[in-house]
């Protein structure tokens, strides 16, 4: 333990028995750096903004890097384009092949790859946040594993089309977090009971989901299959405008309600004191989290790690003591941009799903994670 | 510290029954808060101490009863304005990974401050203050992370203060603490109390303190009920420490303060006049005799 010089400490005085210290006891007030961060004020006070600007300069890297991933995305591939051409195509002045390359082939999936990925960085990071654990995100919680059952029911026993199934993915998800709720039901929705009892329900899902495929002719297996591992391939404006409409309506409200959030991240004592509305608080932002898993898993099929590791690389990265959903989301969006840029590239004549790239990221990440989380404990 | 004539306090519990999951804890509380006075709550373990200050900062619904917090029951105030009138510490609290002391300390400003009103002057003097007074203010850019438990628990302190309530309800603020440091966090408080007639609520373990520092004293005994309220000097008597506690003692004055000082019963096989060199034959002796 350093030692540390603690002039500003009171005389010692027992109580009201003894006269207490007088302020004159204290050091006289000097300005020193009190809180991190750049304050802007307007002159009466009545506006007064702060920014950190370490996480400011953080997510504006990432988002340069992201619109560099975007740009590498629409010109290279089977059929180069110039920037030029992108541009003219995104803009209308162009009616050629490049307009369909851009406006429908790759625009679409590339869109659709960065909502998915922005919305389930958040979804991970409000869930992270919320159980103060590093593994509580959707797909562990079993939140993905109750959308692939919803998916599977339709695929197998309802034989149903590619909207079906993904409105079947969002009532799973959205179902299983019911009857997570309902498990913890008047015990709170504390964070290690949540984890824990995620888990549990996650790996019955998981067990139903295998019974489910065994049930399934060799066909709907492979339509199963092909879904289960999350994939870009073949996505519309119809996958990017489900999905940005989603991330449009749920993403404004847990900014707003990010503040909250990093006052019951310090327990639900202090944050109750500070006069934040715990339950109500836990309650919104479970649901927020929740439905952005579910949409973004009814999109592309389960897309596993983006949750886990895109906020603590966030976090990491802007060294920030809050929960940072912007940061998160680009880094969600940038992770899920660059595998499909990896997976379409690297691998250029096969066609490789996206999860698989996501899931090798996601094992080494969490290589990573228990190799510096074990050092960290030795020492 | 009750007089018939008092005013009513601005702190109060009328017949609460507080309990758990339908396990009831406590019934027919009745509780008042001597406005400016530095309340201790004493009682033996689980006897609902901690229950009560959860009811009085609204942290726990009461089954039955009402707290009142300025006149009005405080389930009828919103969240926010109950935090700008009373401010408190629990037991233990997590400091963000990586947080600086000064922001952790501005975090205690949050029922003060709107989504475009982030950090105003009064924001920064608040905070300034409330470090000045914890006598952290030199550590204010250092990580949490790296303090110690004595310097952590003046930091919270910190972040509660800048909460600026005249009302400051602190559960058991000593008990991870060295008795140099438990000393400290009871003088700094008592400071709070003498000097900005703040009225503090504390509980505490050891009885001793709580004569010295309190100006009132809540003692609670199994069960849930009360066992006396009042000052220290008229309270605490060795039958209530008997009844409450079930220890033989003696009750003295405090060689330094004057405050009853509690000191329990020797026990039974002690002997006085035991010199050194056979004490341990003694003990072993009537150790024996016990069980035999």
């Amino acid at each position: 333990m350093k030692a540390v010089p603690e002039t500003a400490a009171p005389a010692p005085t027992p109580g009201p028995h003894r006269k207490p210290p007088t302020p004159a006891a204290y050091p006289a007030p000097s300005r020193p750096r009190i809180v991190t961060g750049r304050v802007v004020r307007t002159r009466g006070g009545g506006l007064s903004l702060r920014f950190q600007g370490r996480a400011a300069a953080g997510t504006a890297a990432l988002l340069l890097a992201l619109v560099v991933v975007m740009g590498a995305i629409l010109t290279t591939g089977d059929f180069e384009l110039s920037i030029g051409e992108v541009v003219k195509a995104l803009t209308g002045n162009d009616t050629g092949i490049a307009d369909f390359i851009v406006n429908t082939v790759r625009m679409p999936r590339l869109l659709t790859a960065v909502c998915v990925g922005a919305a389930l960085a958040v979804s991970g990071a409000i869930l992270q946040s919320l159980t103060g654990n590093s593994l509580g995100t959707p797909d562990i919680i079993g939140f993905t594993n109750g959308s692939a059952t919803g998916a599977l029911l339709v695929i197998v026993v309802w034989h149903g089309s590619m909207t079906q199934i993904a409105l079947g993915a969002l009532a799973g998800g959205l179902a299983t977090a019911a009857a997570i709720s309902l498990l913890l039901l008047g015990r709170g929705l504390q964070g290690f009971r949540l984890v824990v009892v995620g888990i549990g329900v996650s790996a019955l899902l998981l067990a139903l989901n295998s019974y489910l495929i065994t049930r399934a002719s060799w066909q709907e297996a492979l339509e199963a299959q092909a879904w289960l591992v999350g994939s870009l391939g073949n996505r519309g404006w119809v996958h990017a405008s489900a999905i940005g409409l989603a991330v449009l309506v749920l993403l404004p409200p847990a900014l707003f309600l990010s503040r909250r959030l990093s006052m019951v991240e310090m327990g639900d004592g202090i944050a109750t004191a500070l006069g934040v509305n715990v339950t109500r608080t836990r309650a919104i932002l479970l649901v927020i989290s929740v439905a952005l898993a579910a949409f973004a898993t009814a999109v592309t099929g389960p897309i596993l790690f983006i949750a886990l590791a895109a906020p603590q690389l966030a976090r990491g990265l802007t060294r920030s003591s809050a929960p940072g959903l912007v940061s998160s989301a680009v880094m969600g969006a940038l992770l899920l941009a660059l595998s499909d840029l990896a997976v379409q590239r690297l691998f250029a004549p096969a066609l490789l799903p996206v999860g698989t790239a996501t899931g090798t990221i996601g094992g080494l990440y969490l290589i990573w994670l228990l190799i510096t989380e074990s050092r960290k404990s030795r020492s | 510290m009750t007089r018939p004539n008092t005013p009513t306090p601005r702190l109060r519990a009328e017949d609460l029954t507080l309990s758990y999951d339908r396990r009831t804890v406590a019934s027919s509380l009745g509780v008042d808060i001597p406005d400016h006075s530095f309340t201790v709550i004493l009682g033996p373990n689980a006897c609902g101490k901690s229950t009560l200050l959860k009811a009085l900062t609204r942290m726990l619904r009461p089954a039955a009863g009402q707290v009142y917090l300025d006149g009005r029951a405080i389930s009828s105030y919103r969240s926010r304005e109950v935090a700008r009138r009373l401010g408190l510490l629990p037991q233990s609290s997590n400091a963000p990974g990586g947080i600086t002391v000064g922001d952790l300390v501005a975090r205690g400003r949050y029922p003060h401050q709107r989504l475009l009103k982030q950090w105003s002057a009064e924001d920064e003097e608040a905070v300034a203050e409330a470090l000045r007074q914890t006598g952290v203010l030199d550590l204010a850019d250092r990580p949490v992370d790296d303090l110690s438990g004595g310097q952590r628990q003046r930091v919270w302190l910190a972040m509660v203060l800048a909460q600026q309530t005249s009302i400051l309800l602190l559960d058991e603020p000593t008990t991870f603490l060295d008795v140099a440091h438990q000393v400290e966090v009871l003088d700094l408080c008592a400071g709070l109390h003498a000097r900005k007639g703040h009225t503090i609520v504390a509980i505490l373990h050891d009885l001793n303190q709580a004569c010295r520092y309190a100006t009132h004293l809540i003692v609670m005994r199994a069960g849930g009920t009360i066992a006396a309220q009042g000052d220290p000097a008229s309270v605490m008597t060795a039958e209530l420490v008997e009844d409450v506690y079930g220890l033989p003692c003696r009750i003295i004055d405090d060689p330094e303060t004057g405050t009853p000082l509690m000191v329990p019963a020797a026990p039974k096989w002690y002997q006085p006049e035991a010199g050194s060199a056979d004490t341990a034959q003694t003990v072993a002796g009537a150790i024996l005799a016990e069980a035999s």
